[in-house]
């Protein structure tokens, strides 16, 4: 039995659809990441979560619960706020302590139980200080203590590294993976950024436009993308619109311009002259000097520009046909380093071809 | 350029000097001579003696305001009116506030628009509507008489509820306002965090949206009190003989008893009692407000 | 989207209806054919025919306008001369206490005012009459243009001055063509405002005014204190429909002139 079971949901302001229909279950203990760019409905489903927002359709359900009409404050959710909403007249001490002193607990328990999340946020010296005398870490740690305390099922986290620099965003990104694993409260982020969800997920649910695209473990998210807009939020890839030649055995082939695609066949049937999209991560690609035999998931061409990003080069390459394939490859030591203008060519697995739906 | 800056200087500087500076020591003067029947009507602070200019201060006003039945009242009267008034303006506004700025933003400035205009109309028809509210055969007591819950009316004009209605009614635009600005610099997220850690949103709202618009309110505060407790027109025509007040003890001091000297004294207590409030309310209007836009 | 909670729309209907209840019933009566104040005795102008064949109330109206106009102009000028004075010079000694004074006359009570004015006229041996009730009004009119003016002046662009300057003006063009302009709504409220509480004014009127120098409040306090008559109800609507049509004009003309702003 699921956790959270989220069956149907919609939210509509106005004409606007901000969540669409929507089904997502979360897991005892896990760390579940909501993807997807701004307005695509996430902060909104966190906040029906939350109860800070009532669906307009369907329901949610905790523990097998109906909590849909419940109110935020008897919900056992709690949530770090993107803003950390510190209470700005109380000292770090009774912000944290404000959620034990609402279910009305005995103060010299409020108080063991202050002091422990404190020492496990290792903001203990801070206890009588004001939020604005704290730095953006250190509200941070605040925000979490104050929501975790509490031992809610189930923590809401908005955008909680949006406001840290790049070096403490890492560093609290592994920080809380360790929290979510010692305290066994599952998590629910929200974020923007696929870096940042690849490195907190056990899962990640990708949204857009009120619906969700694929919800599956980071490594499939990336490697098995479902359509075109999961494919690209995760990372740079070739696309190949592609029309199916035939399907052989477990092997379809395609044709995109003068290439020859290979790929395996995945249950689903594609009939000659349908169409296919196909993605290609970069780093799939195998780039050689020497000329290779011409054949079904090769191509060479002439390369027209070079990105060195210190660990790895992406260079974009030009096919006879005009069409350009990218490829990236980690920088070896001894390696010559290729040069603009000239000829490579290009393979790759016909398992690196991923096809995709294209709404 | 000194003297362009001497020259847009001189006119407010000797405007002011000539009609609040000279004033007010002329008051200070005066409260601390004797009456006498003569044009002016009081002695001069200081006379022409034996060997020059001999000061001839009287405290006699003072110690008689605080020693006359009469003026301790008003005095009470004064502190007690004004400072009911002023937490009903504050229970109201506050309400009436939070009501606003939880509205959508597209009305909240008709809203706002609502609530001034009446202090753009005349003062003195406001304090008269109301005179003819609640006086024995108005309004107030015809309705609750037609509807059968009073048999005789309610004695409700020249009474200390009759004033402190008047002022509520007057200055209630005056509290709203404050409140507001202080409520609405506030981020929803802190009441929701509040809601989502347990609190009703009723514990939320005393436990975090009221301390946080301390300052709005204090200021609130102060815009109803300091006003109200130099009121001369509504306890002149809402109240009755017991529910004096000090600005209508100087008046009548002035006006019928023609006693230039202890009007003037009046005047210098009441002052007195409002420069603390002042300065306080001049801090709080100058200083930023901390707590808020966070 | 919100939707406000049952209690708000309470605050808000209760709020409303407080103060505009009193108010209304007020013009609701000034059309009473009954005397009675309280006995709807039907639909009439009768009040009204009666209070414009009174020459006092017309002759202390137009009193009332010769020095609500005069002293907020003098209020204008003053306020925004003081408003200049303490935005623009920096510190200079006395800084403080010209603001202190000049703002005073905003917390002190009305009696003390009045009192405190009439006191400088008899020493001064001035006879009183229509202009030191205007003289005592612009003191105070002064000191709410002031507090507005002064928060357009701190929220300008210092480099809008600077800018003119640079483009060749002199400091009193450039205070003209860029600094006016800007400050004109600012200039309006003000004026307005002090055209309000002067024509608004009853208690330092009373006391500063002399023979033949009777303001229209004044002269309803008068009647007031008497009781409730038809007659003040409809001098009092008279006076709502001209000062809200003032207000709404003004606050109209400042709506157009920042949506011309805009464009």
């Amino acid at each position: 039995m699921p956790l959270l079971n989220i069956q149907g949901v919609s939210k509509y302001y106005g004409d606007e659809t901000a969540v669409d229909n929507l089904d997502l279950e979360v897991e005892e203990g896990e760390s579940l990441v909501l993807l997807g760019p701004s307005g695509c409905g996430k902060s909104t489903l966190l906040r029906m979560i939350a109860g800070l927002e009532m669906p307009d359709e369907g329901k949610i359900l905790l523990d097998n619960q109906d909590i849909t009409r419940l109110p935020p404050h008897k919900r056992p959710i709690n949530m770090m706020f993107q803003s950390y909403a510190l209470f700005p007249h109380l000292s770090v001490r009774d912000n944290i302590a404000f959620g034990l002193r609402r279910e009305g607990m005995a103060s010299a328990e409020i108080a063991r139980r202050v002091d422990e999340a404190m020492a496990m946020l290792e903001i203990g010296n801070y206890g009588n200080r004001k939020p604005h005398q704290l730095s953006g870490g250190q509200q941070q740690r605040v925000a979490l203590a104050r929501a975790l305390v509490k031992r809610p099922r189930l923590l809401l986290l908005d955008e909680p590294l949006g406001a840290l620099d790049k070096r403490l965003r890492q560093q609290t990104q592994a920080e809380l993976r360790k929290l979510n694993r010692q305290t066994g409260i599952a998590f629910v982020f929200v974020t923007h950024d696929n870096d940042e969800a690849m490195a907190l997920a056990d899962r990640i649910a990708v949204m857009q436009a009120g619906r969700l695209r694929q919800v599956d473990h980071p490594r499939r998210i990336y490697d098995r993308p479902v359509d075109r807009f999961v494919a690209t939020l995760m990372a740079d890839a070739n696309l190949f619109e592609s029309i199916v030649v035939e399907e052989a055995e477990d092997m379809v082939h395609a044709r995109c311009g003068e290439l020859e695609l290979q790929f395996r066949a995945d249950g689903i049937p594609r009939p000659a002259d349908s169409y296919q999209l196909l993605g290609l991560r970069l780093e799939q690609i195998e780039v050689s000097r020497d000329p290779l035999p011409k054949g079904p998931n090769t191509a060479s061409g002439t390369v027209i520009d070079i990105d060195y990003i210190g660990d790895m080069t992406t260079i974009e390459v030009r096919l006879s046909d005009n069409q350009i394939v990218k490829a990236s490859q980690l920088n070896a030591l001894h390696e010559p380093l290729i040069e603009l203008d000239e000829t490579v060519w290009l393979t790759w697995e016909a398992d690196a071809l991923v096809p995709l739906a294209d709404a | 350029m000194i003297y362009r800056s001497l020259a847009l200087i001189a006119l407010p500087a000797l405007w002011t000097l000539l009609f609040v500076a000279i004033p007010a020591a002329l008051i200070l003067k005066i409260s601390f001579a004797e009456p006498q029947l003569a044009q002016p009507p009081y002695t001069p602070l200081f006379e022409a003696g034996e060997y020059g200019l001999v000061l001839k201060a009287h405290l006699a006003n003072y110690t008689l305001i605080f020693s006359d039945p009469l003026y301790i009242r008003a005095l009470g009267n004064s502190l007690l009116y004004a400072g009911i008034a002023t937490l009903c303006c504050l229970a109201l506004g506050l309400a009436i506030a939070r009501a606003v700025s939880c509205a959508a933003p597209r009305w909240q400035p008709l809203l706002l628009t609502l609530i001034i205009l009446p202090f753009w109309t005349s003062f003195l028809i406001r304090v008269y509507a109301w005179i003819a509210l609640l006086k024995p055969e108005g309004l107030i007591n015809a309705a609750l008489m037609g509807l059968g819950l009073i048999d005789e009316p309610l004695v409700m004009i020249n009474t200390g509820f009759g004033v402190v209605i008047g002022m509520t009614y007057t200055y209630l635009p005056f509290a709203i306002l404050p409140i507001y600005a202080s409520l609405i610099g506030q981020s929803p997220r802190l009441t929701e965090a509040a809601v989502d850690l347990g609190a009703s949103p009723i514990a939320a709202f005393w436990l975090v949206t009221v301390p946080l618009a301390r300052s709005g309110i204090l200021a609130a505060g102060l815009m109803v009190f300091i006003p109200t407790v130099g009121e001369f027109v509504i306890p002149d025509l809402l109240g009755g003989s017991a529910t004096i007040m000090l600005g209508q003890a100087l008046w009548s001091e002035f006006f019928s008893n023609r006693d230039w000297t202890m009007a003037s004294a009046l005047a210098v207590i009441l002052t007195i009692l409002l420069l603390a409030p002042a300065l306080i309310l001049q801090r709080l209007e100058l200083g930023s407000r901390p707590g808020m836009k966070k | 989207m919100k939707r406000l909670g049952s209690i708000h729309i309470t605050a808000l209907t209760f709020g409303l209806a407080f103060l505009y209840l009193p108010i209304l019933l007020v013009v609701i009566f000034s059309f009473n054919a009954s005397k009675l104040v309280t006995v709807w005795g039907g639909f009439s102008l009768h009040w009204y025919g009666v209070l414009f064949s009174n020459s006092a109330y017309l002759e202390a109206a137009l009193n009332s306008l010769k020095i609500a106009t005069t002293a907020a102009t003098i209020a204008t000028l003053l306020g925004t001369l003081g408003a200049l004075v303490l935005t623009r010079l920096g510190r200079f000694p006395g800084r403080q206490a010209i603001g202190g004074f000049m703002l005073a006359p905003m917390v002190l009570p009305e009696v003390i005012l009045g009192v405190s004015t009439l006191m400088l006229f008899v020493s001064l041996g001035i006879e009183r009459g229509l202009l030191t009730v205007a003289l005592a009004h612009a003191t105070f009119g002064a000191a709410f243009v002031l507090v507005i003016v002064q928060s357009k002046l701190v929220s300008l662009d210092p480099n809008l001055e600077a800018a003119a300057r640079d483009l060749g003006a002199g400091p009193v063009q450039a205070f003209l063509l860029v600094t006016v302009p800007s400050l004109a709504p600012a200039l309006v409220a003000g004026w307005l405002l002090a055209f309000t509480l002067s024509l608004d004014d009853v208690v330092v009127a009373s006391f500063v005014n002399g023979p033949g120098a009777t303001t229209l409040p004044v002269r309803v306090y008068s009647a007031v204190r008497l009781g409730v008559s038809p007659e003040i109800n409809a001098i009092s609507t008279i006076l709502l429909v001209v000062v809200s049509a003032v207000v709404i004009m003004a606050s109209l003309l400042q709506k157009q002139a920042l949506m011309r702003d805009q464009r």
